[in-house]
């Protein structure tokens, strides 16, 4: 059986680029890269030109780059460190998204608790919040602005740039998760406005277990790991040197590629959505055009996600959904409750993350067996009946 | 180790008895689609005895896999053995559920239940209405397994994005 991996915005397969980049420093330049002979140097010259690398993929400079165990705690030490700037000056005033990761939801429920107010925006039903409604949300004591650049769930870039300006102009610091769109979409942190930024490695065919923060130069970091002076003494513990070479290697081909995998994913994308669209009462989630290349999120009325995902996965295509049964709680995703999608709707979601390499039969492959999976699930839900009787009025229309 | 069990899989891709029994003796309907599962079971019942039982469900692999096996386990049996089979023996049959999908196989009981108390009322058959109480999934459960449904709730509520990594 031919297999899909359609789960990219989960995790990528690593790249041959960004294997073969790490496995000299396993093999021969294994040395700690804070020791003063050879085998450490190799490896320390080895981590400051990772760290060129990444920087030069947005446009900021290399000291302006720490390297981090996973885009979570880039973004926990991102929230982290403006709230303890902010609340030297008294501002205790955060303004976020309900859509957020819960990297960045659960780092600001713990500041809440701690006395910050928190500011979470309504998400349009497209999945998209203004800079106009983040600047009249804006208030003397606003410390941070984070938003993240494109949705995890259902793929939406966000304003950024206008965004940044806005912040920019009231004095606000301002971090983006974009872990979604690094090495996705072309990303300038001058250009764009953006005072802090996370990066997973393996979103972008990286490895696991590594991840940065870009901020900018004067934003004095908090620690979220203490420990000795490694990253400028703001993240403790030996560099993970194979893997943030492999990381800076992986996004360097990536950034390479961003436009001419855009194009690619971008009509291998919309082939989907156009062939899902045909399913009867489902509908995608998210803005058609404002979404990064690579995201078909859709609902489908009367089923639920779960149980598509186990029979794609036996026709070998394997992706997410938002229901509360994959998740482990009683909720649905909050990404689809925050864009308006009511319960029993939210509970049939499905997210399909696909990459460049995709080919028209596959796709064609995954239209025909989610429009036959839909039908089988419909064919013996009650809650379709229901619909099908009018017992239960209909959320989507035909 | 798989999320589920060999039985459970098999049971979710061939679940037995789908369907509808347009003149069943008793029909019986669970859960809620704001909960994401609804279970339906439809009974044909002849000299006290399970004649036909069809099911219908909306919800996760567990969840379909607990209504064909629930039906399966009450096809052919007399009323007093179905009264028997409790959410239990439907786990037990499935070779396992894991914690925080015990509910599924509760609501398979509730939905045979109250496929039978339709059958009971429509019929004017007397019977103890304390046998039909709704009861939540922590009942018949052993400690044990309570113990780990719940470190699996805090687990997943202290990762972040449980839902999408």
């Amino acid at each position: 059986m031919k297999i899909i991996y359609a789960d990219n915005a989960a995790t990528t397969k690593m790249s041959r680029v960004a294997i073969d980049a790490m496995l000299p420093y396993m093999e021969e330049y294994y040395g700690n890269p804070s020791s003063l002979y050879s085998v450490g140097q190799k490896a320390k010259e080895a981590l400051e030109q990772a760290r060129a690398d990444v920087a030069a993929c947005f446009n900021a400079e290399a000291r302006e780059i720490y390297f981090t165990g996973c885009g979570t705690e880039a973004d926990n030490q991102a929230i982290i460190s403006a709230a303890r700037l902010g609340e030297r000056k008294g501002k205790k005033h955060i303004i976020s998204t309900a859509f957020e990761h819960h990297a960045v939801l659960h780092t600001l429920d713990k500041l809440k608790k701690e006395g910050f107010d928190i500011t979470l925006l309504d998400v349009h039903s497209n999945g998209i919040v203004t800079a106009e409604e983040v600047a009249a949300a804006i208030r003397p004591d606003t410390c941070l602005v984070t938003v993240m650049y494109a949705n995890n769930e259902i793929g939406t870039i966000q304003p950024i740039k206008e965004i940044g300006a806005v912040c920019k102009e009231k004095g606000v610091l301002f971090h983006t998760d974009a872990v979604q769109a690094a090495g996705h979409l072309h990303i300038d942190v001058k250009d764009q406005n953006i005072d802090m930024l996370s990066i997973s490695a393996h979103k972008f065919y990286g490895p696991k277990g590594v991840g940065a923060l870009y901020a900018r130069k004067g934003i004095i970091l908090t620690n979220v790991i203490e420990g000795g002076a490694q990253e400028r003494g703001k993240r403790g513990g030996t560099e993970n040197v194979a893997e943030i070479v492999s990381m800076a290697a992986a996004l360097k081909d990536a950034c390479a590629h961003i436009d001419e995998y855009a194009e690619k994913e971008t009509k291998l994308r919309d082939r989907l959505i156009a062939g899902l669209d045909k399913i009867p009462y489902g509908e995608l989630n998210g803005d058609r055009v404002h979404r990064v290349p690579n995201n078909a999120n859709f609902c489908f009325e009367g089923i639920e996600g779960e149980s598509m995902l186990l029979m794609l996965d036996d026709k070998g295509i394997m992706c997410s959904s938002g229901s509360a049964c994959t998740s482990g709680s009683l909720d649905p995703s909050h990404v689809l409750l925050a864009i308006g999608r009511p319960h029993e709707v939210a509970h049939g979601s499905l997210r399909l993350s696909i990459n460049e390499q995709f080919t028209e039969e596959d796709i064609d492959y995954i239209i025909a067996s989610v429009t036959e999976v839909v039908q089988y699930l419909r064919d013996m839900s009650p809650f379709w009946r229901d619909l099908v009787n009018g017992k239960r009025p209909h959320v989507f229309s035909e | 180790m798989a999320l589920y069990s060999e039985k459970v899989m098999d049971h979710f891709l061939n679940p037995r008895n789908v369907g509808v029994i347009e003149d069943a003796d008793g029909v019986g309907e669970v859960g809620n689609p704001v909960c994401g599962d609804i279970m339906k079971i439809y009974l044909k019942i002849k000299d006290n005895r399970i004649e036909d039982v069809k099911f219908e469900t909306f919800g996760c692999g567990s969840a379909i896999a607990s209504s064909s096996m629930a039906t399966e386990l009450i096809k052919g049996k007399t009323i007093d053995e179905v009264m028997e089979v409790t959410n239990k023996a439907v786990v037990e049959a499935l070779d396992g559920l894991p914690a925080h999908k015990l509910h599924c196989s509760v609501l398979a009981e509730e939905a045979i239940r109250a496929a039978l108390k339709d059958y009971f009322d429509k019929n004017g058959i007397p019977y103890d209405p304390e046998e039909f109480r709704e009861h939540d999934a922590e009942e018949d459960v052993p400690p044990e397994v309570l113990e780990a449904a719940e470190a699996e709730k805090a687990a997943a509520a202290a990762s972040c994005g449980t839902k999408f990594k």
